[in-house]
């Protein structure tokens, strides 16, 4: 049995070894680690389970902004936003049982995303674990599937060093949402807490793969050997602020680029060398050319199915180079003939240096002369349409023509998500913020009001469906309490879209169950006292989308499209990039 | 076993398509949680594993798991990226069995009238190695160490003679050519040693400590 005089000297031991520089609950060490960690805005939804932790954040208003938004999954995907656009790590709290299993669509839309998350679940008592306790879930084994990391905390003294690994787990490497289950009894229990120590360092984890310059010289010897050489890019570039680096690479190689709709705003829309849109609803030239080039650049992009389309039929003329920070991505889908391992901040330049100036005018004006046909034949009726409906391309080019390219831009999923990253243009990196991989109906809204916590300087335009407005409307209620400036641009055309483009293409045009019906928008926005309006005249489209963006203030815009437009180029599925159709 | 048996055996662990037994070690902390996180890899891509071993390394704190799959080479060589890409995993191997020097323990009940009565059995368990565990008056308890084919024999030889139960162990196994690991693995203990693993100690002791 443990003598007062043993817990003295323990105490004492403890003293010498470190130093004590806070006497509190875990809740308190845990905000205190956030302020370190340079945390100022938090999403968050309270319950039961992490009272403790709100109780504590009463005291921290003045450091620590919390926004309550409606439902935890808005939550999560405000704070997605919030990362992408900023580049800082999103952070999220939410109780334990329902309010944590609220965030699971969220965390793996942030792991296949790469967007670096730390989110903080309250969770019963240690004591209660495994029993069925009220508002009790497995919520570490529920999330591992879609987490980089997670780690259930039962006592407080290790609040501050899982904190730490967190954000150093969240933001390093290919980055991923963190999470922390913290059982209540840690954040009441009072400890001497040693002061707060960032990670740099974990033994087993290895976020950057060590750069091999052999790798990166063989790379060179194809590209230089190269006659017609094509550069596919996606997020790396953004997630490893090396948009400087790729531009200095392509630029001197002269290599035709296009990207992946997470890549899309590296570099400006009107860059030279920027070609267009890969994939399944990207630009005509692109596509087809994947399967003409000679040697394909994969940079900081994974090769999704729906950028390749059929993998047996998909460039297997050219030699592929695949830069990338994680070792898995390397072969996982195309083989490469080089993969450059390593962080593209770091492997880029060593390439450019090696690279020979180029300008590769002619297979270029290969890419401009596929650009034109689908000028001709997609974009000029899409954008300029000459029938009376209002054609969601349209909405884009006047947003275009208002902003200048200077917005956030934050589409939900669907046909208006295709539209707008097809023909939205970008000036700067982070504009572009949508749910890529995992293709989330219902992130739109929330992550513009996270955007706009992360950009507060920008106009941020949240262009969403009306199918997907319907599954988070609720998030208004965040806007109207704390004044997010969020333009919400919905492009109604009373259908599920994309399912019925599919529906009319490939199931002989049996709607089932796309009809949908919406709410008067602008009204429902008015109850959450977010002025609005709805528009259904050309006429009558480019002063109101004006109104909208110079409003002082959230607005919501409703345009109602034309009912049955598809979005196309299309490369259907099962087919090869190639196949391509223009309509 | 022949040599005409064990070409047979090596022939039915290969498949047409490729697929034979792969042995994945993997070098890992030692935590709560990483043995789910692991084999959600496998389950996600709808792999079954034959064999699944997780014990102590030679270092403190670190654990070794040995995974058995029946798969081809590119399917295995992915899912070892994957593997690896967890933060807690230090290191993992893929390899045949050609690679590696594997055993299995197996447990053999048999009836110990029977044994006492029929010599032949005392020479089918001298014949197969196995070494007596337990002897009771109602039965007695053999083990076996070695290739699943050798267990597997045994088996098969006791039918007759009452085998009343049977239980096998998953595969360890030594990778014949992994001296460069077992430096690094050292040289990680030295520079930076493992930390304790967090159990929950208020499991239990509910009632002591909260009155909430």
């Amino acid at each position: 049995m443990e003598t007062a005089q043993d817990t003295i000297q323990q105490t004492e031991a403890k003293a010498e070894t470190s130093q004590t520089f806070f006497k509190g609950t875990g809740s308190q060490v845990l905000l205190n680690g956030l302020i370190t960690e340079g945390v100022k805005t938090i999403f968050g939804y309270p319950g039961g389970a992490i009272m403790p932790i709100y109780d504590a954040l009463y005291d921290y208003a003045d450091k620590l902004q919390h926004i309550l938004v409606r439902h935890e999954q808005g939550g999560i995907h405000a704070a997605q936003g919030f990362a992408r656009a900023s580049g800082e790590v999103g952070v999220v709290f939410a109780t334990s049982g329902p309010g944590a299993t609220n965030l699971v669509t969220g965390l793996a839309d942030a792991q296949i995303d790469s967007t670096p998350l730390v989110v903080i679940t309250g969770q019963v008592f240690a004591h209660l674990l495994g029993t069925d306790a009220f508002q009790e879930t497995d919520v570490i084994n529920i999330t591992t599937p879609v987490t980089k990391w997670n780690y259930q905390v039962t006592d407080a003294n290790e609040i501050q060093e899982v904190l730490a690994k967190a954000f150093y787990i969240a933001k390093s490497g290919r980055p991923g949402p963190v999470l922390i289950d913290i059982t209540k009894n840690a954040q009441i229990q009072i400890e001497d807490f040693p002061e707060y120590v960032k990670c740099h360092h974990i033994r087993s984890y290895r976020p950057k793969p060590k750069v091999r310059v052999e790798y990166i010289e063989q790379a060179a010897e194809l590209i230089n050997a190269a006659k017609k050489p094509f550069v596919l890019w996606g997020q790396g570039v953004v997630l490893g602020t090396a948009e400087e680096e790729f531009k200095a690479f392509i630029e001197k190689t002269g290599i035709p680029s296009a990207w992946t709709i997470l890549g899309e705003s590296a570099i400006p829309t009107s860059h030279p060398l920027n070609v267009g849109m890969l994939g399944m609803h990207g630009n005509y030239g692109p596509n087809v050319l994947t399967n003409e080039c000679d040697v394909l650049i994969a940079i900081g992009m994974r090769f999704d199915d729906r950028v390749t389309g059929r993998l047996d039929k998909y460039a297997k003329q050219a030699k592929i180079i695949h830069l990338d920070i994680d070792p898995a991505e390397i072969d996982k889908n195309v083989k490469a003939d080089v993969g450059v391992w390593g962080d593209c901040k770091e492997t880029l330049p060593l390439l450019t240096k090696l690279v020979n100036e180029n300008k590769h005018e002619t297979w270029l004006a290969v890419f401009r002369d596929y650009n034109q046909q689908e000028i001709d034949q997609v974009i000029t009726p899409e954008l300029y349409p000459e029938g009376e409906e209002i054609t969601m391309g349209e909405v884009l080019r006047n947003i275009n023509e208002i902003c200048d390219g200077e917005a956030i831009i934050v589409t939900d999923v669907g046909q208006h998500q295709m539209v707008a990253c097809r023909y939205a243009k970008f000036n700067n990196t982070r504009s572009n913020i949508t749910s890529g991989g995992l293709g989330t109906m219902g992130f739109g809204l929330p992550a513009a009001i996270g955007a706009k916590y992360g950009a507060p300087d920008k106009t941020v335009i949240a262009i969403i469906g009306d199918g997907g407005f319907q599954m988070t409307p609720q998030e208004l209620g965040t806007i109207m309490q704390f004044g997010a400036e969020v333009k919400i641009l919905i492009l109604n055309n009373r259908f599920l879209g994309m399912v019925r483009q599919w529906q009319q293409l490939f199931n002989d045009k049996r709607y089932s169950f796309v009809n949908i019906t919406s709410p008067d928008f602008v009204a429902l926005a008015k109850a959450y006292y977010i002025e609005g309006q709805m528009v259904n005249e050309r006429e009558k489209l480019r002063t109101a989308l004006g109104t909208m963006i110079n409003h002082k203030g959230s607005y919501l815009l409703e345009v109602m499209v034309g009912r049955e437009n598809n979005v196309f180029p299309m490369v259907p599925q099962g087919m090869s990039v190639s196949e391509i159709r223009l309509k | 076993m022949s040599t005409e048996d064990k070409i047979k055996y090596t022939e039915d662990l290969v498949d047409l398509d490729g697929k034979q037994e792969y042995t994945i070690t993997v070098y890992a902390e030692n935590r709560i949680g990483l043995l789910n996180r692991i084999a959600i890899i496998f389950s996600k891509r709808k792999i079954n594993i034959e064999s699944l071993n997780s014990s102590a390394s030679e270092i403190d704190g670190i654990h070794r798991f040995n995974i058995v799959i029946h798969e081809g080479y590119e399917v295995v060589r992915k899912l070892a990226r994957q593997i690896e890409k967890q933060i807690e995993v230090l290191k993992v191997y893929y390899n045949t069995n050609e690679e590696i020097i594997w055993q299995e323990l197996a447990l053999y009940k048999v009836s110990t009238d029977e044994i006492a009565e029929k010599v032949t059995v005392e020479r089918l368990l001298r014949q197969y190695g196995a070494s007596a565990v337990v002897i009771r008056k109602d039965y007695t308890v053999f083990a076996v160490t070695g290739h699943r084919e050798e267990t597997d024999a045994l088996v098969k030889a006791l039918e007759p003679y009452e085998l009343i139960e049977f239980v096998r162990s998953a595969r360890v196994a030594i990778i014949k050519d992994s001296a460069g690991f077992h430096e690094k693995l050292k040289e990680f203990e030295a520079e930076e040693p493992g930390e304790e693993l967090v159990e929950n100690e208020f499991l239990e002791k509910g009632g002591k400590i909260f009155t909430m």
